[in-house]
């Protein structure tokens, strides 16, 4: 349906304006409050211009420079460990979701369809269920404020792991009888044929599961009690200290002007197979 | 180069007295270098027979081996076959090349070699400008191509081919055919060909084996199975538009079908429920006074060389093929037929087998 009318392309125009002005003016009061002082922006009104602060307020939030009545942990640090947890909790989602996809898929074993059940099963389960006993073993196994307590317990994906299988479904038989011919054993057949015939839906599965690392909050607010393993989103949170005390708001917001980037980055950069990978249909 | 011979083989599927049996016993000696086809209609098990030569399928009982090794027990990969699919199971992500060498490369043959022999390959199949495209870029006549190269550069014993003209339109078919014969000449490796459709049966095979419902109805040259054909199945299988049959009793020089008594120009082979059967284009049309036997003509089909001329015969439809130069009847009109003594074939009504 495409109407051609003056007033439907102003109509259109103005919501996908508005949409756009909704969306992207908080952004827009964020930046700016990241590059003023903290005493302009407290004042009403509030500045809508950037300021001059630019440089300054970065570098301090970076190397948590400047002392405030909140946590002062320097942002490169926390900018690391949420990168860290990031990938290796998208990358080892994918790994562990492809093979348990391949396993279900392709072997005939006892309680097939059970762990297929139970995978599936636990997709409905989030995490904030289960948080107080995966909290209890992680801290058994001493694994708080570590790289693998943050992981660790978010890389089972059943999301992933049924995504997967859908798709290897949908692979013909004869694809795999012809690498049979060919001499291909099963992890030979994993790994030159299933996988690079995967590697749209990897590319889309792992822009999802990036930003889902990297927003992670609950998880490692219970993990982490050291400055040192704070991810980027905690730290923002500790920026801000309860009480009357003059928050430092440049920085904080400057703190989430930084954390915003490596996610759009990401978006930005892997649009295309993103895209790809959740329409794709050729085999 | 090896023979293949196939000793009662079975196929079930499931366990037990629920088990579903699909191959009833197949037996066949196909000697060294040999092009056998396998033709059917669908359902008959002749992919399921394939496919238990290639190692796809487990074998349910009896035996099968390749120049003289039983392979009931081995892999696919070791057994010295290669297949080519009906859809060609290409590999998609990987360029032609790739395609065709990745069964050398696992098998650890050494770059330089795989890729004189894939040069070769394409070399006899006009590939060779296309070795870097990936099949998505490449024809269906194109594709199939591959598949085949991809046979052809592993050097085995035994080519199986699935259907694999299927998929081609009718002219590339034709074309495809004549290639795959004069590369099975070439080559000279024993062949196995499964299709459904009769014309590629009779103009690839050496040797045919017609099955139907799990059972090999006819193993024989196509000259033979056409010529005197071994069941009513087969009769009425091979051959297009298929043989006539006449279901009737026999009495001597008589056969009564249907309330009309047709002189024989020979005597039955024996008295009784019979099958009678005339190939269309043996019906002997004849502008004579000579009693005969007496068609009501319904219809005419033109097919350019030939006409058709359908009709009944007593009760039992009946066509005839007679060349498209002659001035044929109109519908309606009754004609006289008088077929040759050694153009009739008889079979059993019950065990449907020809009787000599």
């Amino acid at each position: 349906m495409v109407e051609r009318h003056p007033w439907l392309t102003f109509l259109t125009h103005a919501v996908l304006l508005l949409g756009v002005a909704i969306v992207a003016f908080p952004v827009y009061v964020t930046f700016v409050a990241s590059t003023h002082t903290a005493e302009e922006i407290v004042q009403t009104p509030m500045p809508l211009l950037p300021g001059n602060q630019f440089w300054h307020n970065y570098a301090a939030a970076l190397t948590g420079s400047e002392h405030g009545p909140g946590s002062s942990a320097p942002v490169g640090r926390m900018m690391w460990v949420s990168l860290v947890s990031a990938l290796v909790i998208s990358l080892g989602k994918i790994a562990i979701s492809l093979l348990s996809a391949f396993a279900i898929v392709y072997f005939r074993f006892p309680f097939r369809r059970f762990f297929f059940w139970a995978i599936f099963v636990t997709l409905m389960l989030p995490v904030e269920v289960r948080i107080f006993p995966t909290y209890k073993v992680v801290s058994d196994l001493h694994m708080l404020n570590t790289y693998a307590g943050l992981t660790i317990p978010l890389i089972a994906s059943a999301t992933a792991t049924f995504l997967f299988r859908q798709f290897f479904m949908t692979v013909p038989d004869e694809l795999v009888e012809a690498a049979r011919v060919d001499g291909a054993g099963p992890m030979r057949f994993f790994k030159d044929i299933l996988v690079p015939l995967s590697a749209t839906s990897i590319a889309a599965l792992f822009v999802i599961q990036f930003i889902y690392g990297w927003n992670q909050y609950l998880w490692p607010l219970l993990a982490t009690t050291d400055e040192n393993m704070y991810p980027v989103v905690i730290g923002i949170k500790r920026m801000i200290s309860g009480g009357d005390a003059a928050q430092q708001w440049n920085l904080v917001m400057a703190t989430a002007m930084l954390a915003m980037i490596p996610p759009a980055l990401v978006v930005m950069l892997m649009q295309k197979w993103f895209v790809k990978g959740l329409v794709d249909t050729e085999k | 180069m090896a023979a293949i011979s196939l000793r009662n083989v079975v196929k079930r599927y499931g366990l037990g007295p629920k088990a579903n049996q699909v191959i009833h016993g197949v037996n066949a000696e196909i000697t060294d270098g040999e092009f056998v086809v396998i033709v059917g209609p669908s359902g008959c098990g002749k992919s399921t027979l394939l496919r238990m030569v290639a190692g796809l399928e487990e074998i349910s009982g009896g035996e099968i081996s390749i120049g003289g090794r039983v392979v009931n027990d081995i892999e696919p990969s070791e057994r010295d076959i290669a297949m080519v699919f009906q859809n060609y199971a290409l590999y998609p992500h990987m360029s032609v090349f790739d395609n065709m060498a990745y069964g050398l490369k696992i098998a650890k043959v050494p770059a330089e070699q795989i890729k004189a022999r894939v040069d070769k390959a394409a070399k006899i199949l006009e590939l060779g400008l296309l070795l870097a495209r990936k099949p998505r870029e490449l024809s269906g006549g194109q594709r199939q191509r591959v598949a085949m190269g991809r046979a052809i550069v592993r050097e085995p014993r035994v080519f199986l081919f699935d259907e694999p003209l299927s998929n081609l339109d009718a002219k590339l078919r034709a074309a495809t055919r004549l290639e795959i014969r004069k590369l099975h000449a070439e080559l000279g490796v024993t062949s196995l060909f499964v299709t459904h459709d009769q014309v590629e049966a009779m103009t690839l095979a050496q040797r045919m084996i017609v099955m139907n419902a799990g059972r090999m109805e006819q193993f024989g040259a196509p000259e033979e199975v056409y010529a005197r054909p071994a069941t009513i199945f087969v009769a009425g299988f091979i051959g297009s538009p298929p043989m006539n049959l006449l279901t009737g009793r026999a009495d001597g020089s008589r056969f009564v079908v249907g309330g009309q008594s047709l002189m024989l120009p020979c005597a039955a082979p024996r008295a009784g429920e019979l099958i009678l059967g005339v190939r269309p284009e043996h019906g002997g049309l004849e502008a004579t006074d000579r009693p005969g036997w007496t068609m009501q003509v319904e219809m005419i089909e033109m097919l350019g060389a030939e006409r058709l001329v359908h009709g009944r015969i007593g009760d039992a439809p009946f066509t005839l093929r007679i060349d498209g130069t002659l001035a044929p009847p109109k519908a309606g009109e009754q004609v006289t037929l008088h077929p040759a003594p050694a153009h009739l074939h008889w079979f059993d009504r019950q065990t449907q087998a020809r009787i000599e």
